[in-house]
């Protein structure tokens, strides 16, 4: 996955996670919980997303790696499908 | 039975609840309802809620226009049971039976009308010169009114109720779509022409009449509900200060905390969840709810209501979860048996549930009831929660921050996985002793996780 395309990924999945978030343009340190305010249910039904979207399980060993909107592209990048 | 109706009213959905606005009606006149039906959608300070029947029937009347505002107990529609397939009929045992017609003495006290009593033969309704000269001044025709009084008498609140619903409620033939638009355009139907079969109201007749100037109306619809985001948090922000303030003036509440060691628990479920497809991982929270209704199982003293003065039984868990909304605001809706649910059907029902609460599609059933409620705070990084209990509930229990601490097993200081419970119980209830073994419960269920994955049908 090129990372134009994690980019897009990750935005597409937050805009189903948290529809009232503004998810244009934000920048890759944003916190996931902190500024989009994503509780342990939200951050499953993302990880259920970026999983679909990429077409690669994330396991729970690899959530300490996702905790920003960059980490996430990051993540992808290095390691979806 | 075989002119009985009776009405379907504006429930309380919940103790913090007093008046609902009706947002739209999901039935017609001459639909037929099952018990447990969707009929309704009314939205309360706190959200949308999607209303069900709570008996079959069908549909007679709407009483209540979409957008109305009115108070808990106000009849929004009539049903009748006459008409209905036998198998929606309530069966009699399910339904407070009403007595066989004895006599009463003059003096006894107005039983409470829980179901109207079926309307006698009556061709001249019973009502006293007041009542007729107060319809009379209304213009309200007594053979139309149904009494709610006793034996069916015919009280001055049904002769009001009448008047109110004719005047509130004027026949418009008019489509779900051309009425939602109305609102969104604050058109004021009287005012609209309708072009459609039998002069029904179109889309095209709301917009042709959102251009025209809206002329006043003699009954202005009353309009406390809430309609910018602003109001509404300060109307959920209102909602929840009166409940908490009640709470915390009636119940004498009592606090106790212990610090579990979930770690092997938590390496168990985690061995559960990569065996698991990514959409059906149970989170931690999944396994505090189950840890605690299986110790509301133990120590039912905790699991049930503080009403009139003595505590009553829950019989069966239903599970009270405080979801945080987006945006601000709490709303506590509950899972019903939950004490019949595995751990992976729990998990499903929260899923569930949090979306739905999210996303202000929860259900009048879930709002009431609630026998016990869990609040999970731990996801914003407090190590620990000391709630207030949700009356008339006389418990509720808190779950920290999971986190890693220096920590003492067999003599051996070592790193574990820990979380503190607390628990904030009523005093009027129960004593800290019961308290204790309560959570001693939950931390017991924490360390035999097969029991938390078998629900206990």
């Amino acid at each position: 996955m090129t990372p134009e395309e994690a980019r897009t990924t990750v935005r597409e999945a937050l805009r189903q996670v948290a529809p009232d978030a503004e998810v244009d343009g934000l920048p890759p340190d944003t916190s996931l919980r902190d500024t989009l305010e994503l509780d342990s249910l939200d951050f499953e039904a993302l990880i259920v997303q970026l999983s679909e979207r990429s077409g690669r399980r994330i396991d729970e060993d690899d959530y300490p790696q996702l905790t920003t909107v960059g980490s996430c592209v990051d993540y992808l990048v290095s390691r979806g499908g | 039975m075989a002119d009985e109706s009776f009405d379907f009213t504006m429930p309380s959905l919940g103790a913090d609840m007093d008046e609902g606005k009706l947002v739209e009606w999901l039935v017609k006149p001459g639909d037929v309802v099952a018990k447990g039906d969707i009929v309704a959608v009314v939205d309360t300070a706190k959200a949308a809620i999607e209303v069900e029947s709570f008996r079959g029937g069908v549909v007679e009347r709407l009483l209540v226009e979409p957008g109305t505002t009115v108070a808990v107990g106000t009849p929004l529609a009539t049903l009748s049971a006459r008409g209905a397939p036998a198998e929606l009929r309530p069966s009699a045992p399910e339904i407070v039976p009403e007595p066989e017609i004895v006599p009463e003495p003059a003096a006894a006290p107005r039983r409470p009308v829980v179901e109207p009593a079926p309307a006698p033969q009556r061709p001249v309704p019973a009502a006293g010169p007041l009542i007729r000269k107060l319809a009379a001044g209304l213009d309200v025709d007594l053979r139309a009114v149904r009494g709610s009084g006793h034996r069916g008498a015919i009280t001055r609140a049904d002769v009001k109720m009448a008047a109110d619903a004719r005047s509130a409620r004027p026949s418009y033939r008019i489509s779900p779509y051309a009425r939602r638009l109305a609102d969104e355009l604050g058109v004021d139907l009287a005012a609209v022409h309708g072009t459609g079969r039998d002069g029904a109201i179109r889309s095209d007749d709301v917009r042709a009449a959102a251009s025209v100037p809206p002329v006043p109306t003699a009954q202005p619809v009353k309009t406390t509900a809430p309609d910018t985001a602003a109001q509404k948090a300060a109307a959920m922000r209102q909602v929840t200060a009166r409940l908490m303030a009640r709470s915390k003036r009636e119940i004498p509440h009592y606090y106790l905390s212990t610090t579990v060691d979930v770690t092997d628990a938590l390496a168990w479920l985690r061995g559960r969840n990569r065996e698991l497809p990514v959409p059906e991982r149970i989170l931690p929270a999944a396994l505090f709810l189950r840890a605690t209704t299986l110790a509301a199982l133990r120590v039912p003293a905790l699991n049930g209501y503080w009403v009139d003065d003595h505590f009553v039984d829950g019989e069966g868990v239903k599970l009270g979860v405080a979801v945080s909304l987006r945006g601000g605001g709490l709303v506590t809706p509950a899972i019903a048996n939950a004490h019949e649910l595995g751990l992976a059907e729990l998990m499903t029902a929260l899923r569930d549930l949090a979306t739905r609460a999210r996303s202000g599609r929860l259900r009048g059933s879930e709002m009431t009831g609630g026998t016990i409620t869990v609040t999970n705070l731990g996801d914003l990084g407090v190590d620990a929660v000391y709630g207030v209990i949700f009356p008339p509930q006389v418990a509720l229990v808190g779950v920290g921050k999971v986190v890693s601490r220096p920590w003492a097993v067999d003599g051996l200081l070592g790193v574990r996985t820990v979380t503190t419970l607390t628990l904030s119980a009523d005093h009027r209830a129960t004593d800290g002793n019961t308290g204790a073994r309560f959570l001693d419960a939950i931390d017991q269920a924490l360390h035999q996780p097969d029991m938390l994955w078998e629900g206990s049908r």
